[in-house]
């Protein structure tokens, strides 16, 4: 419990959840510590992933194996990064890999534009996403090296007021 | 943390020495304050300055411990691990423990828990965070009975429950202040598909209906209620029945719309009200109270306007520097992660395009150049036709106005001539704007500056409207009170003549009571003019409503569903959708509020039309917004705070006011109807409840202050203030531009820095741990370096060993205490100068490769 932002109830939630979605397969109590894991394919048909437009990439970045696969370990780390009560530093964090697509530990322009095609679903027109992915990396590009590190990307982030 | 290495050996020896121990806690202390700063320093993510202090602090230490050799450093060891070895086993005979021990070991306990409650905020796998927990609340516990604390940790625990409860509590009350806000959704709603300034216009139109509800308040609550409560009934004197003459048409439909009739003759309008000093057995004031409400009505609005003008300024002062990265936190933090329900993701989907599109609109504006001549050209002649424009429409309502003087003195005129004013206002106010609009095309400004001018202009359209009405009004006014002069001698003469005959036949009789219907009455053109502001009020709705309904949506399903047979695209093509019209719609509320202001004076029933209309609209609007209009072509953003829609509500404050204040201060009011008939002004009121309600002193205190003498002063007293505090403010501003170059001078340092110094943080490293377990063991040896360092020992030798031994594969990363260990204590030593780096070939940063440097470690993730 004292991992996550959560109490106990809540995990048990949590667990709960986490067994519903596969109830053959997740064992209902955890005493003896199975390494059962959940494909991507159910985490993000959850509804509070559905409408995320990062879905799998959220989904990804907790996974243990980089390929989307949550073990209920992961699945509560996950849950308890996002909750409220989790602090903007580690939010930060994993919104850097998130963000970061090709997962090389910069955001580069590739990584911007996919992020922004998704935000908009695509109703940009091309150059205005190029236009404002120049002017992200602009902005926010401290060491001009053309890509966002993750300096550059904490410094950003923790100055906007919309970042819980 | 050594200290679980050395509990873990079972070692005993009784013996103990408070001057080791002081120095242990002297070192412990030093230590934790280093720690502290690290954790300061980790936050704040300044790597650098905090490690080289940090180093500083750490030779410091160096040199202490080579002072005192290795012999004292071992017995120092032997101390601490005696004393918590001893706390451990001999927990019984706790009294032999010294206090300080005891002291050392709370301290101990606490950074246990401190650990504790910081796991969570650790960007550790869930694996580790599991096994570095157990370790420590096995400490905690082990310890806390120990120092027999049971109960005050009860208490912390439900101490820490209440500020949790507390803080959820907060968050909720947030939660459902934000869902109290009336509207909220639906303008967000509105906002995400029209843009924000779509959406400032319901704000405003919100805003609006709150002011408008405590005018409402005050009106209704002091003046109309305690009147028709406890004022005299309907029909007991000639100013509240209805004359003679019109009582058989009182009650037509058409006399009501023309507020004629019953309606005339009620609490809604200023005739109504009697002049009686007091009424009812509250002995309630009601003059005194109309005149005191009819000035804090203006009181009010103007204290509330200038209120929200002033923290509007101030919020786009305070976050004017921060904008920096617009696009970046346009592109990383627009997402609401807590969006689950398709139709408000397709809401935030829309929003943030619109957003997105708002700002690029924005970024090419602002780097436009073209031809300055011709664009100037054109500027200045959209100017001179608007003010032709302008011109025109205001001689025509004069020469309307006159001419409904004179139709007013003719009998039977049919309804257009009555309603004369009032439609060719309408029509003035439907089809100038588009008409200016057309003109602003040429002028090819910023839309949002495009919109300022158009308000702009719009507005000085209804200003003349509305000043050539008032003019009109005023000749009314006067011809009426030239009409009442008359009147009030043929009623004094009816009256005496009335008593004269009654007094005549016998004394003591009371005179036979003249119905209230039949005495000859004034016009009370105060009446009237409430009527003529009630009239236009209504008209306006009506208007608007018909030009929402009509224009727009016969319009939206006329295109819409014709569209299937129709010989060209009627939706891409000539009719199309209706954009919604921001400027019209601002002034149209503004105007209309300035209406009221000037009316409510006169007709006090005036403000409950005015809630019931705003209500109404925002409802209606919404609706028609969303069901019937097209967002605009250039979505832009509206400037965050819409100070100028306020400043205009200000003016036209300020330009109702005056009318009103005149009448109050220069005119007669009527002599027979009214709260102030019988009184030369309407402001004599004040000075008769001074007179007669308030001690004598006070009357002569009042008319001190209404001296000139001290008035004039005072006046000069505020200029000069007024003065002084534009200066400074002036000067703060110059100092605030100051201190924004300054720091954008910094960026620039910081960023050139940045090129050059490659610096590392401890995020940095939190975030590479997560990236490879592997990399842990990076972490661990750091640490153990540190150890080495800060508290060379003998106990644990594995630790000893430099970064090239772990690099080699040492088998020390998977003990205990490399888990164990408290991310916070990893940095400490060395700043990380690119040659400590240097055995990682070929990174670009810190942690460009986790793999790389201990390859084969760990579960070797193929993703990364």
């Amino acid at each position: 419990q004292d991992c996550t932002f959560f109490t106990r109830k809540e995990i048990l939630r949590l667990h709960g959840r986490y067994h519903e979605m596969a109830p053959n397969v997740v064992p209902m109590d955890y005493t003896k510590d199975p390494d059962v894991k959940l494909p991507m394919q159910l985490i993000i048909n959850m509804p509070e992933l559905k409408e995320n437009p990062f879905k799998e990439r959220i989904v990804e970045s907790f996974s243990e194996d980089g390929e989307g696969s949550l073990s209920f370990n992961d699945f509560v780390d996950m849950f308890s990064v996002l909750s409220e009560m989790a602090p903007r530093e580690l939010k930060a964090i994993y919104a850097f890999k998130i963000y970061d697509f090709n997962t090389d530990n910069f955001i580069c322009k590739a990584d911007l534009e996919k992020t922004l095609n998704k935000l908009t679903r695509e109703e940009l027109t091309a150059e205005e996403i190029t236009l404002v992915c120049e002017k992200v990396i602009e902005e926010a590009d401290m060491d001009g090296d053309g890509k966002l590190g993750y300096a550059d990307f904490e410094n950003m982030i923790s100055k906007a007021p919309d970042f819980l | 943390e050594d200290k679980e290495e050395d509990e873990s050996k079972e070692e005993d020896n009784g013996s103990q020495q408070n001057r080791a121990s002081r120095r242990k806690n002297q070192q412990r202390k030093t230590r934790d304050g280093k720690k502290a700063r690290e954790e300061g320093s980790q936050k704040k993510n300044k790597g650098k300055t905090a490690s080289t202090k940090d180093q500083k602090e750490s030779e410091n230490k160096e040199k202490k411990t080579t002072k005192r050799g290795k012999e004292g450093e071992n017995k120092q060891k032997k101390d601490r691990k005696s004393s918590t070895s001893s706390a451990s086993s001999n927990s019984s005979d706790e009294e032999s423990l010294s206090e300080e021990e005891l002291a050392m070991l709370k301290e101990q306990v606490e950074q246990k828990k401190k650990l504790i409650s910081t796991m969570r905020n650790k960007p550790w796998r869930m694996v580790k965070k599991l096994s570095v927990l157990r370790e420590a609340q096995d400490f905690v516990e082990k310890f806390e009975g120990a120092l027999g604390k049971g109960k005050g940790k009860k208490l912390y625990a439900y101490k820490m429950m209440m500020a949790k409860k507390w803080v959820k509590f907060k968050r909720d009350f947030e939660n459902f202040k934000t869902q109290c806000i009336p509207w909220e959704m639906k303008i967000k709603e509105v906002e995400s598909h029209f843009g924000s300034s779509v959406a400032s216009y319901f704000i405003f139109l919100r805003w609006m209906y709150g002011v408008n509800l405590v005018l409402f308040g005050l009106i209704f609550g002091l003046v109309i209620i305690p009147e028709v409560l406890m004022g005299m009934p309907y029909g007991s004197m000639p100013r509240k029945t209805v004359p003679r003459a019109e009582q058989a048409t009182a009650m037509d439909f058409s006399v009501l719309w023309d507020f004629e009739g019953y309606i005339k003759y009620s609490a809604l309008f200023y005739g109504y009200y009697n002049n009686q000093r007091t009424i009812g057995w509250l002995k309630y004031r009601l003059p005194m109270a109309y005149f005191m409400v009819g000035i804090s009505v203006f009181g009010y609005s103007l204290m509330v306007v200038i209120r929200s003008m002033a923290r509007n300024a101030n919020e786009s002062t305070a976050d004017g520097d921060d904008d920096n990265f617009i696009f970046s936190w346009k592109m990383f933090t627009s997402w609401d992660y807590l969006i689950g329900n398709p139709e408000t993701a397709d809401n935030k989907f829309a929003s943030i395009t619109t957003s997105f599109k708002e700002s690029i609109v924005d970024e090419q504006e602002s780097n436009k150049d073209e031809n300055i001549h011709l664009r100037r050209f054109l500027r200045v002649l959209a100017n001179v036709l608007i003010i032709c424009c302008l011109c025109g429409s205001g001689y025509l309502i004069y020469f309307v106005v006159k001419r409904s003087q004179t139709f007013s003195k003719m009998q039977n005129v049919g309804w257009y001539e009555r309603n004369e004013v009032e439609i060719v206002m309408s029509l003035l106010g439907m089809f100038c704007p588009p008409l200016f609009e057309t003109i602003a095309a040429l002028e090819n400004y910023h839309p949002r500056i495009g919109l300022k001018w158009q308000l702009g202009r719009i507005f000085a359209l209804f200003l003349g409207n509305l000043y050539t009405f008032l003019l009109a009004l005023m000749d009314d006014v006067n011809e009426k009170l030239a009409e009442e002069d008359v009147v009030k001698n043929i009623t004094h003469w009816t009256l005496l003549g009335h008593h004269n005959s009654s007094a005549g036949n016998d004394s003591t009789v009371t005179p036979p009571p003249l119905d209230p219907a039949d005495v000859p009455r004034g016009p009370c053109w105060e009446t009237t003019v409430g009527i003529e502001f009630v009239r236009l009020t209504v008209s306006d709705i009506l208007v608007t409503y018909i030009t929402i309904l009509v224009g727009d949506f016969i319009r939206a399903c006329f295109v819409r569903f014709v569209n299937y047979c129709w010989c060209w695209d009627l939706e891409a093509g000539f009719p199309s959708y209706a954009e919604f019209d921001i400027s019209g719609n601002v002034l149209g509320l503004i105007f209309n509020q300035g209406m009221i202001w000037m009316g409510s004076f006169y007709a006090p029933g005036l403000v409950g039309i005015n809630v019931l209309r705003l209500l109404t609209s925002m409802y209606f609007q919404c609706w028609a917004v969303m069901s019937s209009n097209v967002p605009h072509e250039r979505v832009f953003k509206a400037s965050k705070s819409n100070n100028f829609y306020m400043g205009l509500l200000l003016l036209i404050l300020f330009l109702s006011l005056l009318p009103v204040a005149y009448t109050i201060m220069s005119l007669p009011p009527s002599f027979d109807c009214g709260p102030f008939s019988g009184k030369k002004r309407m402001y004599d009121v004040i000075q008769e409840t001074i007179e007669l309600d308030f001690p004598l002193f006070v009357a002569k205190i009042f008319s001190y202050v209404a001296n000139p003498g001290l008035i004039i002063p005072a006046i000069l007293l505020m200029v000069l203030a007024i003065y002084y505090l534009n200066a400074v403010s002036e000067a703060y501003q110059r100092a605030n531009a100051e201190l924004k170059k300054k720091m954008q001078m910094q960026r620039e340092e910081e960023k050139s820095k940045r090129n050059n110094k490659a610096s590392t943080n401890p995020m940095l490293q939190d975030l590479e741990d997560l990236l490879t377990p592997s990399t842990k063991t990076e972490s661990t040896l750091k640490q153990a370096e540190d150890k080495k360092i800060e508290s060379p020992n003998g106990t644990s030798p594995v630790r000893k060993p430099g970064r090239g031994e772990v690099l080699d594969g040492s088998p020390m990363a998977g003990g205990r205490g490399a888990a164990f260990t408290p991310p916070s204590r990893v940095f400490v030593t060395q700043p990380w100068t690119l040659g400590v780096r240097a055995p990682y070939p070929g990174q670009p940063g810190p942690w460009g490769h986790p793999l790389g440097p201990v390859p084969g470690r760990g579960r070797g993730q193929p993703c990364y």
